[in-house]
């Protein structure tokens, strides 16, 4: 019989304790995806390049398919859905809408975790700022455009188009 | 005319469940006892299949199923693509699930496996032991092309399509003409790099359906599926997601056939996800081309005489190689009107990775060669690039070369000069190794599917009782506003606000079927299809309401949740009509089927008349830095100026158009899907790279709205054209700006520098 190396983990999930037995090997994105429910979390490439699986993690935006389980263990994560809970979050979902940053949608969670923590430590940005704090969370639809154009309007205080 | 909710850049329906990670995309779906699948791929790209023991993996515990091509009820058919008319074997090639006798290319599903963990049937696929024997392959498509070459299939050529158009006399044209300007020119694979890869989950349900929710640009897959098991076409039932992109990719079918293959034998819901690295190996890709071009002008600009030899890559599969062959033929000459053109264009199979559908379908590749050539005559004449495009374009009234004659606008030499103009002045530079170019290309691409396939679609409206709506329509929806526009069309029409609007899409089994999600065809034809149920269920409301109103029909509008009279102050709620119609027995619902323009299947090699439904016409001007050190290109400015017909919402129509052009500045510029004797050595976004937000430079978006379409409201389709001549415009802006041709793309820092090496 294989001897199965296995790890306890809690990790908090917008605000949820989950707790489960994994593989020291499982990643957070794993863990979010298949233990937490978080589906809201996606995996588009599992290796870190296109980033539509960032969340934060205990304040840091992290691409969660290149952390741990384990890592994460007593941790704090929150996902898109965790951030609702903020006005800055809700108005950048909306901006986003109006402003048809959203196509196929597959890499906007991602985008709005990191607009979202962008925007707290820059609230000033220009756009070139924008494009540079985005450049790791890939999109094929949009061509990035209606993505800086709402994130610009929520900087400036325009919600609306 | 006149509209007040057509036109509007409202939010789409599914913008802001998205932005909230509601929308349960294919892999976010789950079901009590679902078991995962993996596919075991060839490692070779050509080789004689031995045997396949599968007895060690099925012994594993936790593994449920392993299937090769013998336990495939039917593995072999002639593809088709959604249609459901019979087109014939020169446009249908072989559809194989699972590889059989000999493997054609590295990635080939050769064996599939379910098990209770996808570790364990990452395990199992590691137990299945096959023998090969490779064989030699072939990788370039000119090789295989020549007699004697190995044979990719079972066929005795590898060539898989020849077309050709024959106008005038091109020997006697270019004797006679001023300038002659002959270069070749090569065009990679691509990769469509949707962020979603694919995915699906099966069942099979409690009267023996088998249920495949999948991310899927075609549910009328569920027939080929159907028939791949053995049942009848009732018993398959395709649930399209919202899908995490398409771009072609998702056209042909991918998880499909193997999820009802596995849930069959199991009885237990089967879920199939394919990494990265899968998606990137294993799906289809945008065709490589080689194309060799001759063009002759007259001193004063005019173009008098086209040769052009188009050869494409097919790959070890046919798929819809012969429908983009197609395109790239009818597509050959440009949007131009010249009197002497042939054009011989062939699709070779190699054992590549195997070509399909990709945005662009077949009318790109050409245009990077055609508008690099009139940029090439422009210079040798001394002519200036919107000039040199207005003498040849064509116009209303003049003629492709196949004969396809427009009689509508057509928009080439507006969109050209606005593109251009809008550059403004030329931008100065900050260093003497940094130069300053700027090219101008123009482009043409169909909306709409082949004439020849019959295309329809249908769309079911609905008014309730409380005065909201229903829209059923099979539509699958990219992400590009298909579902948003069909909701706009139906406010428009029926004075309904959008929030009382519910739109059901792509579900073989509930809603009608509308056809796929490709050739910039759902606006087009499930747009008029929505169109014409909606004005049917608002016909009857007029009737009643002008009994009601004692007004003739003339005089009454539909706005606003009213029915008004023009003339008085009369007017009626939307419910109350709908109430009395009800009460009297009145329909309140349509189910109605729109047709596209229908000709016959070509019978020759030569081709004439109408192919396609309609074009749209676009342009694309750019002013770029290169670092004549480094080779480094920054696109500093980029018009992108397109006739749309009319912008049912302006927002998502903008959007195509950005989103065209940025992901074909990946073609121009980075995208280098690299293939070495069949073998991927760009496995992952690591490697194979796709443009940043800092690749891209803000986009200045100019529309017509000439409403000379063919679609609702005269709208054209610009799914597909919005990504057509970026390319071309920065070749030509390269050139302009450091003076070397290039006649391959990606135009990489590399090539630019080994260009000026060679230049001095």
């Amino acid at each position: 019989m294989e001897i199965m190396n296995e790890v306890k983990v809690t990790i908090n999930v917008n605000g949820q304790q989950v707790t489960a037995t994994v593989a020291p090997e499982e990643s957070l994105l794993d863990f979010l995806r298949n233990r937490a429910g978080a589906t809201e979390v996606k995996c588009g490439c599992n290796k870190g390049d296109c980033g539509t699986c960032t969340v934060v993690l205990d304040g840091q935006t992290v691409k969660s398919c290149l952390v741990l389980a384990a890592q994460a263990d007593n941790k704090q994560v929150l996902t898109v859905k965790g951030l609702e809970k903020e006005q800055l979050m809700q108005d950048l979902q909306v901006s986003f809408a109006n402003h048809g940053a959203v196509q196929c949608g597959f890499c906007t969670p991602g985008m709005l975790v990191t607009a979202k923590t962008f925007l707290e430590k820059n609230p000033q940005p220009s756009r070139q700022e924008i494009r540079e704090a985005l450049s790791g969370n890939l999109c094929r639809c949009t061509g990035y455009q209606k993505i800086v154009d709402a994130v610009a309007a929520v900087a400036a205080g325009k919600n609306d188009k | 005319m006149e509209t007040t909710v057509v036109g509007k850049g409202l939010p789409k329906v599914d913008a802001l469940p998205k932005a909230k990670g509601k929308t349960i995309y294919a892999d976010d779906f789950n079901m009590p006892g679902m078991l995962y699948a993996k596919v075991l791929r060839s490692k070779y790209p050509a080789a004689k299949i031995i045997s396949i023991d599968t007895s060690k993996a099925e012994q594993l515990l936790g593994v449920h199923a392993v299937l090769t091509a013998k336990d495939v009820p039917n593995n072999n058919h002639r593809a088709k693509f959604g249609q459901s008319k019979d087109v014939g074997s020169q446009f249908e090639g072989l559809y194989r699930v699972l590889a059989e006798n000999k493997v054609r290319y590295v990635g080939e599903p050769v064996a599939l496996v379910a098990a209770e963990s996808l570790k364990i049937a990452e395990k199992a696929l590691e137990l299945i032991e096959v023998k090969y024997e490779p064989l030699p392959g072939v990788f370039d498509p000119v090789e295989a092309m020549k007699p004697g070459a190995y044979l990719v299939g079972e066929e005795d050529s590898n060539i898989v399509s020849h077309f050709k158009i024959r106008k005038g006399d091109v020997e006697a044209a270019f004797a006679a003409a001023d300038v002659i300007v002959e270069n070749t020119y090569r065009v990679p694979f691509v990769d469509h790099a949707y962020l979603e890869p694919e995915s699906g989950v099966a069942w099979v349900d409690e009267n023996d359906v088998v249920n495949i929710r999948v991310s899927t640009q075609v549910i009328e897959h569920f027939r080929t599926v159907a028939d791949v098991l053995g049942v009848p076409h009732n018993k398959v039932r395709v649930i399209g997601t919202w899908l995490g992109g398409g771009f072609g990719g998702k056209e042909d079918i991918t998880v499909e056939s193997f999820l009802a293959l596995l849930a069959t034998k199991t009885k237990r819901p089967v879920k199939l996800t394919f990494t990265r690295e899968e998606s990137l190996l294993a799906h289809s890709k945008r065709h490589p081309f080689v194309m060799k071009y001759k063009t002759g002008a007259t001193k004063d600009g005019r173009i008098v005489a086209v040769e052009a030899e188009l050869i494409a890559d097919s790959g070890a599969y046919t798929y819809l190689t012969p429908w983009v062959l197609l395109y790239a033929t009818v597509n050959a000459a440009g949007p131009y009107d010249i009197d002497n053109v042939k054009v011989d264009t062939y699709a070779v199979a190699t054992n590549n990775p195997f070509g399909s559908a990709n945005r662009g379908f077949g009318a790109i590749q050409p245009n990077v060669a055609y508008e690099s050539q009139i940029d090439e005559l422009a210079r040798v004449l001394g002519m200036d690039p919107v000039k040199i495009r207005q003498i040849n374009c064509l116009r209303q009234g003049g003629s492709l070369a196949t004969g396809f004659t427009f009689d509508r606008y057509v928009a080439v030499a507006d969109v050209a000069e606005k593109a251009w103009q809008a550059l403004g002045p030329v931008t100065e530079s900050k260093s003497k190794n940094i130069k300053i170019g700027r090219g101008l290309a123009v482009g043409m691409m169909s909306y709409g599917r082949l004439t020849f396939l019959h295309d329809t679609s249908r769309s079911y409206v609905k008014l309730e009782l409380d005065g909201s709506a229903v829209i059923r329509c099979g539509v699958p929806d990219l992400g590009g506003g298909q579902a948003q526009a069909l909701c706009q069309i139906v406010s428009e029409e029926l004075g309904v606000p959008q929030e009382k609007i519910k739109i059901y899409i792509s579900d073989t089994a509930l809603t009608p079927l509308a056809g796929t999600t490709t050739a910039t065809r759902q606006l087009y034809m499930s747009g008029n299809a929505t169109l014409k149920a909606a004005r049917a269920v608002k016909e009857r409301l007029l009737q009643k309401a002008a009994l009601m109103l004692d007004t003739p029909i003339a005089h009454l509008r539909v706005g606003e949740e009213q029915i008004y009279s023009t003339v008085s102050d009369k007017k009626v709620t939307l419910q109350e009509v709908i109430a009395q119609c009800s009460a009297d027995g009145i329909e309140l619902f349509c189910e109605a089927q729109f047709n596209a323009p229908a000709t016959d299947v070509p019978d020759s090699e030569l081709i004439t008349g109408r192919t396609h439904p309609d074009f749209t016409f676009g342009a694309h001007a750019v002013e770029i830095a290169v670092d004549v050190e480094t080779g480094a290109v920054d696109v500093q400015k980029l018009v992108i100026c397109y006739d749309v017909g009319k912008a049912i919402n302006v927002l998502n129509v903008e959007g195509q158009l950005e989103g065209g052009a940025s992901y074909c500045l990946g073609y121009a510029l980075m995208e280098d899907l690299i293939v070495e004797e069949g073998r991927l050595k760009t496995p992952s976004f690591s490697e194979y790279l796709i443009p940043t937000s800092l690749d891209v430079p803000d986009m200045d978006v100019i529309m017509l709205e000439s409403g000379a379409g063919i679609g609702p409201y005269g709208a054209k389709g610009v799914g597909e054209p919005a990504c057509n001549s970026i390319a071309p415009a920065i070749l030509n802006a390269i050139r302009d700006a450091v003076g070397v041709r290039l006649t391959s793309l990606p135009a990489t820092a590399e090539k630019i520098v080994f260009a000026l090496q060679k230049q001095e």
